[in-house]
């Protein structure tokens, strides 16, 4: 055909602006949909799409993706896109909607995301009104894990999983979501459309285009409900389960709309602006202090820091409080810190240890599987964890004498009995300050105004924060004298 | 183009690489212009085809087409000026009205 001729005519109906031109999938299929033929699915990508562009909201709108056929939102829609956990949409939308009020969120769900797993979140987003959009596409059945019954299965369908028919007494009756979510207050709009001939696809387009402009006009949540075929699963050709969308589907789905509040409802008041970042601190109560950052950034200029502890004894000798304090201390010099406390059921005598990470690296894991310094308080816990120091590094261990057989020559050892040496100090219950104090001396990165501060913070009692900070610097003595010796 | 022949009121695109060959634009076209092709398309689908006149531009078979772009429908332009004024301002890509 001539370009003349092209000439005389206009686009009237073509790819929707808010489509990517080529979908960033597979090499070879960039120019076509992951959809089966005849799929439901990319009728309703169409009709969203051009809603989408006929609203003009293409800059600021963020779809919501959900589990199942249609998770490749963000192959084809070229606007917001994030992908929720399995029918948590309507919640991921309510957080991004209310830190976003101008964006335009539309959550996107199928029925076994919607109506199944997800059905408390939907609730809850319509019960509170939230101002979002929800496309609930509903084909009566899970098709990407390969037709098992969902909430939505007809009476009588067969499905992987109701190979006789769906049936009241064992599997209930199909779930009514439309129906069930007009009885509540929350909802301005929601309406059941099918895809079963053209009058219902003009209607749906009709339906969605209203759905979206209630909220660009801010007036509340909205859901389209839409029958659509699955030709692969329910095994028909693509016509012929377009034809049963109309002639079986609606007979259980009345198609209408079951509620409409937009002519009384009000727009939305904004949510609150939240306090700035700045703010959070005060809020929070928790002191802003500078000067840590600026020694946290001297120490990373001069040594890096990447401690992997492993505290182990048994519980009341202060396994936890160790770790706490090393933590917090690691916190107070800028540093990135984690620890994760680790007992049993008993709570009080029984083993206890904890993990604690310090870095100037963000922390991947809390878990420390291989520590780097291995502080055992007890023989059954230096049996438990000495085979899984890093080589090079360090085991504190309380005892005079450390056991022949755990004896390896690619570690260092230092073992001392420091609960003696406390009671010596003053109390045995300090043992683990002592241990800490060589701990800080082996780590050599902490300024001891941050250890300061944080034993401050954990421990009140002013008579055992002495004693505290006396067993830390006896510690730090120990291990001095020890290594000097050498 | 001469004037002896009287110009359709619509015309239509199939992209044969995105069409897969689903039938629905068929069943949906209201003076039943489009059928499956003989052929194979490079994915082995039977793609639509245009019967190449008689198109009316209403756009029903664009609505239910699931892909996004395996269907163009244009309209005619009353006039040869108007179709000029259209093409330069570059908005003959804008869906301008709904289905029907």
């Amino acid at each position: 055909m001539s370009s003349e001729q092209f000439s005389e005519y206009t686009v009237v109906h073509g790819r929707a602006k808010s489509f990517y031109e080529r979908y960033d999938r597979k090499p070879e299929l960039q120019h076509q949909t992951h959809f089966c033929p005849g799929c439901g699915h990319g009728i309703v990508h169409k009709l969203l799409a051009r809603a989408i562009d006929e609203l003009g909201i293409q800059d600021r709108t963020i779809l919501v993706g959900p589990v199942g056929c249609s998770v490749f939102t963000y192959y084809y829609f070229d606007v917001g896109n994030v992908q929720a956990a399995h029918g948590r949409c309507p919640a991921v939308a309510t957080a991004m909607k209310r830190s976003r009020p101008a964006g335009i969120v539309i959550g996107y769900q199928g029925d076994g995301d919607l109506s199944a797993i997800g059905s408390a979140e939907i609730l809850h987003a319509a019960n509170r009104g939230e101002n979002i959009t929800i496309i609930f596409v509903n084909n009566a059945i899970y098709s990407m894990t390969g037709g098992q019954a969902a909430p939505t299965t007809l009476l009588g369908q067969t499905s992987t999983t109701t190979p006789e028919g769906r049936s009241a007494t064992t599997e209930g009756y199909p779930l009514h979501v439309s129906e069930l979510l007009a009885t509540l207050q929350g909802p301005v709009y929601i309406e059941r459309v099918g895809l079963g001939d053209n009058k219902q696809i003009a209607q749906a387009n009709r339906a969605i285009h209203r759905a979206v402009e209630n909220q660009v006009k801010g007036l509340g949540f909205s859901l389209i409900e839409v029958l659509s075929p699955c030709p692969t699963i329910w095994k028909m050709s693509a016509v012929d389960s377009q034809h049963w969308v109309r002639d079986v589907m609606e007979k259980t789905y009345p198609l209408g709309v079951f509620c409409d509040r937009t002519k009384e409802a009000q727009p939305r008041r904004l949510p609150p602006e939240p306090p700035s970042l700045e703010a959070i601190p005060a809020i929070l109560d928790i002191v802003n202090d500078d000067s840590a950052e600026a020694s946290s950034a001297a120490n990373k200029a001069t040594k890096p820091i990447d401690l992997h502890v492993r505290v182990a004894g048994f519980g009341g000798q202060g396994v936890l409080l160790l770790g706490e304090v090393l933590a917090e201390a690691g916190l107070e010099a800028g540093l990135e810190v984690s620890w994760l406390p680790s007992y049993g059921p008993e709570m009080r005598s029984g083993t206890s240890n904890c993990h604690v990470r310090l870095s100037d690296e963000t922390i991947d894991s809390p878990l420390v599987t291989a520590p780097n310094i291995l502080v055992a308080m007890n023989e059954p816990s230096l049996r438990k964890f000495d085979k899984s120091v890093r080589p090079g590094g360090w085991i504190i261990y309380n005892g005079e004498t450390f056991p022949t057989d755990c004896v390896r020559n690619d570690v260092h050892v230092l073992a001392l009995p420091f609960t003696q040496i406390a009671h010596e100090l003053g109390s045995a219950r300090a043992g683990n300050m002592v241990m800490l104090g060589a701990l800080l001396e082996v780590a050599n990165g902490l300024p001891q105004s941050s250890i300061d501060a944080a034993l401050r913070r954990l421990v009140r009692n002013t008579k055992w924060f002495e004693l505290d900070e006396l067993a830390l610097s006896r510690g730090r003595e120990l291990f001095r004298e020890s290594f000097q010796e050498v | 183009m001469t004037d002896a022949v009287k110009r359709d009121r619509g015309l239509l695109k199939i992209d044969d690489q995105e069409c897969k060959g689903c039938g629905l634009c068929v069943e949906a076209c209201p003076p039943r212009v489009i059928a499956l092709g003989e052929h194979l398309n490079h994915y082995g689908y039977r793609t639509a085809v245009y019967a190449g006149t008689g198109c009316t531009g209403c756009g029903i078979c664009f609505m239910a087409c699931p892909e996004p772009g395996a269907i163009t429908v244009m309209r005619a332009v009353a006039n040869r000026a108007a179709a000029a004024a259209i093409m330069s301002t570059g908005q003959e890509g804008s869906p301008s009205c709904a289905s029907n």
